[in-house]
This record gives structure tokens, C-alpha cells and sequence, in this order.
């Protein structure tokens, strides 16, 4: 008796899967028949999109494993260059040197901007980007100059070389050098431990990793988020690129494809960013 | 017979391969470097400012950064870890002895991913607190997690020599009618000096070459601090940021100088030490 239940419920449910999965998972379609397994590193931005898709494609595959390490854009270019991994993700474009090298091949998939934040219990909830510059330049030092409170400005900013730094340097700060006594921050999740430790930090991070704990400063009166960098009206705005060496083998082009399909497009934009399609 | 000569093979062989793989580093680094050389980039390297999106490439900074970090924590650390080993030695009941000596063997056993864990959440705010200057991330932050992380190393290696220096004079000292103190400050430290310098150099190589207590804790602002509340670089750190973010680049070189350089600290801090050693000499 049990048993014929059993079949019962197995067969609606096979034939609710049948039904259902041209719907749910055909653009996981193309793992089909593949296996082996991926490895991805690199930037920081990109691992919300790469796990959850790693995630999908291992519960669609089980025959497929895909590792996803974090490490930064350098660390992306190194080990997609010296084919130690599969996939290297970088939140800049390739240098040329690095092109050069490497030969490498770049696949870009999303938009993310980045923004200046600030602590959540923080009274201004906007500047102006002349603002912004003189505070990064150390020429405004104290938050009561801006119409905050009578406190000390601490300066969170990153390493040079980091995408993250490198559009909001480039694109808000007119390449104009942050002043030597900021803490530099080593990655994204990090910088948002810092400034939400620290009432009186302002720092810049990828609108993605963006949560609660701290808040987005607006812009010339524009407050950055996907809605805005989408529609241009916030500049501050990057791509986020997967890289491979050469051709990208069966399995790691079919990630590419599926992180450029519609469900891909649907991950990344859970992810707070915007997909290139 | 033979096997007491296949074990002195054995030995000298494991000795043997350390050194050489100590020595391949050296070489390994300085054919890294050698670009720097022929480039006559190594001028810009050690230059004392770090910019380089301008072309400048300075790591002196970072060399005064990582010196003053682990020298600093030394100094805090070495007092601290005389007194432990020497209370838990000499003057703890055997009960108290045993959780000393457990608890610090278990504090060598902490990751120190873990410290700067915890010191992000807790020691730094309360320093950005109790001093009303600077983010919280200092010179002084980084230097209390390296000292607390570098103490057990001294402790362990350092109440080593002294159990066997208090086993061989104890008898005789009580016999002579020494007051305890007075044991420890006349006997048992004179005596257990080298001991102690062993304990010294371990603790400044953990202290030079530790990266995440710096990284997470010091602030990496690459200059030179202007008091013990300023946000500073060390060497170690600054590798790991620039791998985490550049690749090609020629200031990518710096890293290359900063491993040499870090690497020609150890042998000349080991060196100087070890002199220090060989004049204390009984």
C-alpha cells in the first residue's frame, strides 16, 4: 500500500519536474551531459553571482564540482594566467600588459557601481562630489564642515590596484590621490566591517555588498543604486568581468553562457548588481 | 651500531635540505628582484612614498612599519613572558602551574586570523574610544594583538631552559638559604640568558612575519606614523594587498624587494642576536 503511494508521489512528481523544467531550468540545459570541474577566483564583487550559480548548476549536474575562491582582481588575472584556475574574475578591464602576458580572454557580465558610505547613525545622508574630493584629499578633515557632527572624519579607503578603487578614483575623485594617513581596507566585506565599526567613517564599497549596517551617501544629490546606475544618473559605475586563458573550455564556457542567459541575469541582479545583456 | 649511523645520515640530511631550501629562497628572491636592478627601478623602491599611480614606488615606509610593529610587540612581550615563565617555574603552586602551562600551549594553538577577528569587534573600538584620536586602527592596536600572539611562543621556548637550569640549582640554592626571589633574580635568570635569547629571536620572527594581525588591525596607511595612535603598513601586509589587487604591473616588483627585504631583516635581527648570545656566553 505504502509502496504504491510512494510510486504515486514519485510519479506526480517526475511528471510535475517534466512539466516544470523546460520553465525552470532550461538554461541549465547546456550542463547537461557535461562533468568535471570548474574552478573560479578571483574578484571579491563577482562571488554572491558565482556561488549562487555554482550552487544551481551542482544541484542541477551533481557530476559537476565548481570551487569558487575569492582573493581579489590580481589574484584573478594571476591564476586564470598561469591556468591555475578555470575562471579568474577581475572588477576591472585587463591591463594591456596583463592581456599581453597572459592572453587572456574577457567576458563582461555585470554593471556595479560604487559608493561612498558612511555609518548608519551618520546625520549627513549627502555630499557634494567637490565635497567627497576634499574629504578623500584630506582637505576637509571634520564632519561638522559638511553639516555633520563635531567629530574627526575618519578616512577609509583601497589599495590602488583594486577595481573598486580604481572607478571610484578615477570617476569621482578625478584621479586625485587620497590622502596617506586613510586606513586601507583589503577588500569589500571588509570595508563594510570597518565602517559600520566606526561612527565617523566614510570609505566606498560596490553598491552589491551594500546592506543595513551602512549607508550610501548621495551624490550631487543622486543616492546610488541599481536603479540609478542603470538609468545613468549615478556615473560611478564599473563592469564586473570573468577571464579566461585562451578559449574557454566546454565546461567553463557553458558557465559564462548561463551567467549571460536569463537566469544568470536573474542572479546577478539578486546580487545587487545590474547583468550586460 | 648501524642503524646510530643511519640515524646521523638521516639528521644531516634533514638539516641539509632546510638550509637549502632556505638558501634557494634567497636565491630565488634576489633573481625576482635582479629586473629592479637592471631597470634602475630599485631607486624608486626605496623611496619613501607609495603612489603608484604617479610612479612612485616607495617601500620604506613599510620597512619602518613592519620594525616598529614586531620590535614594539617584542619588547612588550618579552617582560611579560619572563614574568609568566618564571611565576609558573618558581613561585605557582603545582595546580596553578598546570593551568598556566596549559593555557598558553593552548594560545599557540590560536590561528591569528582569529585575534584580528576579535580585535576588529573589540580592541578596536575601545582604542578608538579611550584615545580621542586616530580611526582606532594603529601602530598601538596591532602592536597589543602581536604581543598577546607572540607571548606563548616566548613563554613555551624560554620556561623550556629554565625548568632545567631550576632543576640542576634548586637543591643547592635552598640548601644556601635563597629566598625565592632572590633565586630568581641572582640564579635562575643569569643563568638561563641564552635561553632566553633563543626564546627572543622565535618571537620577533613570528612578530616580523605575521601578515593578518597587521592587515586587519595597523590601518596600512603607508607613511611613516607620527605617534603610536597612526595608522601604519608593514612589509608583510603590504604584499598581500598588492597581490590581492595588481598583477602586471611594475610596481608589482615591490613585492619582490618586499619579501628580499623582509627576509634580509630576519638574517641581520638573527645575526645581531645571536652576537648579543655568544658575548653572554658564560
Amino acid at each position: 500500500m505504502l509502496n504504491t503511494k510512494g510510486i504515486f508521489f514519485t510519479g506526480v512528481a517526475l511528471l510535475f519536474l517534466l512539466c516544470a523544467s523546460p520553465l525552470l531550468a532550461a538554461d541549465l540545459d547546456r550542463f547537461e551531459g557535461l562533468e568535471g570541474s570548474l574552478d573560479i577566483a578571483g574578484g571579491t564583487a563577482h562571488i554572491p553571482v558565482m556561488n549562487e550559480a555554482a550552487k544551481r548548476i551542482m544541484s542541477f549536474n551533481p557530476k559537476i564540482r565548481i570551487t569558487v575562491a575569492g582573493g581579489g582582481t590580481g589574484i584573478g588575472v594571476q591564476k586564470a594566467g598561469e591556468g591555475l584556475v578555470d575562471i579568474g574574475n577581475t572588477g576591472r578591464a585587463l591591463s594591456k600588459e596583463e592581456v599581453a602576458k597572459f592572453g587572456l580572454q574577457s567576458f563582461d557580465f555585470a554593471i556595479d557601481g560604487v559608493a561612498p558610505i558612511t555609518h548608519p547613525g551618520n546625520p549627513v545622508s549627502g555630499l557634494a562630489a567637490q565635497q567627497i574630493r576634499d574629504i578623500f584629499a584630506g582637505r576637509i578633515t571634520r564632519w561638522n564642515e559638511v553639516g555633520g557632527p563635531d567629530a574627526a572624519i575618519h578616512v577609509y579607503g583601497r589599495e590602488e590596484a583594486s577595481g573598486t578603487h580604481e572607478v571610484f578614483w578615477g570617476k569621482l575623485l578625478n584621479k586625485e590621490a587620497i590622502i596617506g594617513s586613510a586606513n586601507i581596507i583589503q577588500s569589500n566585506g571588509a570595508m563594510k566591517v570597518a565602517v559600520s565599526q566606526d561612527a565617523n567613517a566614510i570609505g566606498y564599497m560596490s553598491i552589491g555588498h551594500i546592506d543595513d549596517s551602512v549607508k550610501a551617501l548621495a551624490v550631487n544629490g543622486v543616492t546610488p543604486s541599481q536603479e540609478t546606475a542603470v538609468d545613468g544618473s549615478y556615473p560611478v559605475v564599473r563592469h564586473l568581468f570573468m577571464n579566461t586563458k585562451g578559449e574557454p573550455k566546454p565546461l567553463a564556457r557553458a558557465f559564462i553562457d548561463y551567467i549571460l542567459s536569463e537566469e544568470g541575469a536573474g542572479i546577478v541582479s539578486a546580487a545587487g548588481y545590474i547583468p550586460v545583456r | 651500531m648501524a642503524s646510530e649511523k643511519w640515524i646521523r645520515r638521516l639528521l644531516c640530511a634533514a638539516a641539509m635540505v632546510s638550509t637549502a631550501a632556505a638558501f634557494c629562497i634567497l636565491l630565488v628572491l634576489i633573481h625576482l628582484v635582479l629586473p629592479l636592478f637592471t631597470s634602475g627601478g630599485l631607486g624608486t623602491v626605496l623611496s619613501w612614498q607609495w603612489l603608484p599611480f604617479q610612479g612612485q614606488f616607495g617601500i620604506l615606509p613599510m620597512v619602518v612599519g613592519s620594525l616598529l610593529l614586531s620590535l614594539g610587540a617584542l619588547v612588550a612581550a618579552t617582560p611579560l613572558a619572563v614574568g609568566v615563565s618564571c611565576f609558573v617555574q618558581v613561585l605557582a603552586p603545582d595546580k596553578v602551574r598546570g593551568a598556566c602551562l596549559a593555557v598558553v600551549h593552548y594560545m599557540t594553538s590560536i590561528p591569528t586570523v582569529i585575534y584580528g577577528f576579535v580585535s576588529v569587534f573589540l580592541l578596536v573600538p575601545l582604542m578608538r574610544q579611550w584615545f580621542d584620536r586616530g580611526t582606532g586602527f594603529s601602530l598601538l592596536t596591532a602592536m597589543i594583538a602581536l604581543t598577546l600572539l607572540i607571548l606563548p611562543t616566548i613563554v613555551l621556548v624560554f620556561h623550556a631552559t629554565l625548568r632545567e637550569v631550576d632543576r640542576t640549582a634548586r637543591a643547592t640554592c635552598a640548601a644556601l638559604g635563597f629566598s625565592r626571589p632572590s633565586y630568581i633574580r641572582r640564579v635562575l635568570l643569569p643563568l638561563s640568558r641564552r635561553g632566553l635569547l633563543a626564546a627572543v629571536i622565535l618571537g620577533f620572527g613570528r612578530a616580523v612575519g605575521d601578515t593578518l594581525i597587521s592587515l586587519m588591525l595597523a590601518g596600512n596607511a603607508p607613511m611613516i606614523p607620527s605617534s603610536a595612535l597612526d595608522s601604519i603598513r608593514t612589509l608583510t601586509a603590504h604584499i598581500a594587498l598588492v597581490v590581492a589587487t595588481d598583477s602586471q604591473s611594475t610596481f608589482y616588483h615591490s613585492v619582490f624587494a618586499s619579501g628580499l627585504i623582509l627576509f634580509l631583516i630576519m638574517i641581520l635581527i638573527n645575526l645581531a642576536l645571536r652576537r648579543l648570545g655568544s658575548s653572554l656566553a658564560p
